[in-house]
């Protein structure tokens, strides 16, 4: 069973490799987000997750870098930016995407709208990390 | 027995920049008059709790308005063929002709983020009516942190993503049930208002050229910030300060944006002991 980080959340690898089941795990979590299909990718480091999602469920989670892949939009940031936004209680400056994109320890680019349409069902996934217990 | 709130809401017609506003405004207590201003794209309801906090109403008349377009206040007549942008003038005419409208005697003016950007601009406009302002999250100037054009437009729904940008404005440690509160605000706001008030905060407030014209010993001035405000930072805040000699400037631990709604207990910490200042001016 993996640690925690210092910073209080689970390691990458582990929050990545359960992103799934966590998010499965909240079925309003997932009714929020029946309208989305679509792939988006989330970077942390540098390690791209391709993430497939449709009617608000992970289908697939693909480990990048993939040659030629598209994706609508990225979230990419630092691993300790993620490790420090998934601490039960993170510290300010480290809770919130946009409090990370405002100083530059996380980053937003491609198509918006679906993002920005889904801004909270988004957020929330971002965040499942957070409700981790098994590590 | 029902268990009505002390809180009595009426409606109150002004003349603001030579139209006609029918505003909503929510009282309780006496003593000395507490205008308090709610935040962009919010209402009245946030000041609730300190309207039913008898440590307070019973030295303070807590009285919260709606501004046009927002709450129970209606927009202007024409609103549908306008695109609302709230300005510095009009704001101060808005504050101005309520507290007349009301004939308040040397109210204290609290506002909260744009709300507390407007009391730094009216401690210096109207120094001799406001016997002090305390400013919640708020700074002469900030760094804007995303593109309000996300606010009002047809293929994202307006409410859910007010409330899904600012959401991350309250603290962590804030409870469930009033940090959902909070956003139920921002969820049912009109459409465009939010952005039109940001506009406002955004576009028409750096006070940057004023501040340091503030005589506090006119208008005193009290500045309340939470450690989790990434919008109004504390260090904006208390940039803020070191510009206004007098001035008293505290950051709230484990508090966010929306301090009077998000954690109305936790706040009380922090503006009783300024409310027991400002009664004694």
């Amino acid at each position: 069973m993996p640690k925690k980080t210092v910073h209080g959340g689970p390691p990458a690898a582990h929050a990545i490799e359960h992103l799934a089941d966590a998010v499965h795990a909240d079925a309003g979590l997932v009714h929020r987000g029946r309208y989305v299909s679509l792939e988006w990718l989330w970077q942390i480091g540098e390690t791209p997750y391709h993430i497939n999602i449709r009617d608000g469920l992970i289908m697939e989670l693909v480990r990048g870098p993939v040659l030629m892949r598209s994706f609508t939009f990225a979230i990419r940031g630092p691993v300790e930016s993620w490790e420090r936004f998934w601490a039960p209680v993170p510290k300010p400056g480290w809770h919130d995407l946009f409090a990370m994109t405002k100083d530059g320890r996380a980053s937003i680019d491609g198509n918006l709208q679906p993002l920005m349409a889904n801004l909270r069902y988004f957020k929330d996934i971002l965040a499942a990390p957070r409700t981790m217990e098994d590590h | 027995m029902a268990n009505i709130e002390p809180i009595t809401g009426r409606y109150v017609h002004l003349g603001i920049e030579g139209r006609a506003a029918r505003v909503y405004f929510e009282e309780a207590g006496q003593g000395i008059p507490l205008v308090c201003l709610h935040t962009a794209g919010a209402d009245s309801r946030q000041f609730r709790h300190l309207m039913l906090d008898e440590e307070i109403t019973s030295r303070f008349r807590v009285i919260a308005f709606d501004l046009p377009h927002h709450g129970k206040s209606n927009p202007y007549v024409g609103y549908q063929d306008e695109d609302y942008r709230l300005t510095t003038e009009a704001y101060d005419a808005a504050i101005m002709a309520f507290c007349e409208a009301l004939e308040l005697e040397n109210p204290v003016l609290m506002g909260c983020s744009m709300g507390g950007r407007i009391v730094l601009h009216m401690a210096g406009a109207h120094a001799d009516y406001f016997r002090a302002v305390i400013g919640l999250e708020a700074s002469d100037h900030q760094q804007p942190w995303y593109d309000t054009d996300w606010l009002h437009r047809p293929d994202v729904h307006g409410g859910e993503v007010c409330a899904a940008m600012i959401s991350g404005l309250v603290a962590p440690q804030s409870p469930d049930e009033y940090r959902w509160e909070t956003l139920w605000g921002y969820l049912s706001s009109g459409p465009g208002v939010f952005k039109g008030d940001l506009h406002f905060y955004r576009a028409d407030s750096d006070f940057r050229d004023r501040t340091h014209l503030i005589d506090t010993t006119k208008c005193a001035v009290f500045l309340l910030t939470g450690e989790y405000d990434f919008s109004c930072t504390p260090k904006d805040t208390l940039r803020t300060a070191t510009d206004i000699p007098g001035v008293e400037a505290e950051i709230m631990e484990e508090m966010g944006h929306f301090p009077m709604s998000e954690n109305p207990a936790k706040f009380r910490e922090y503006i009783l002991p300024v409310l027991k200042k400002v009664a004694r001016l």
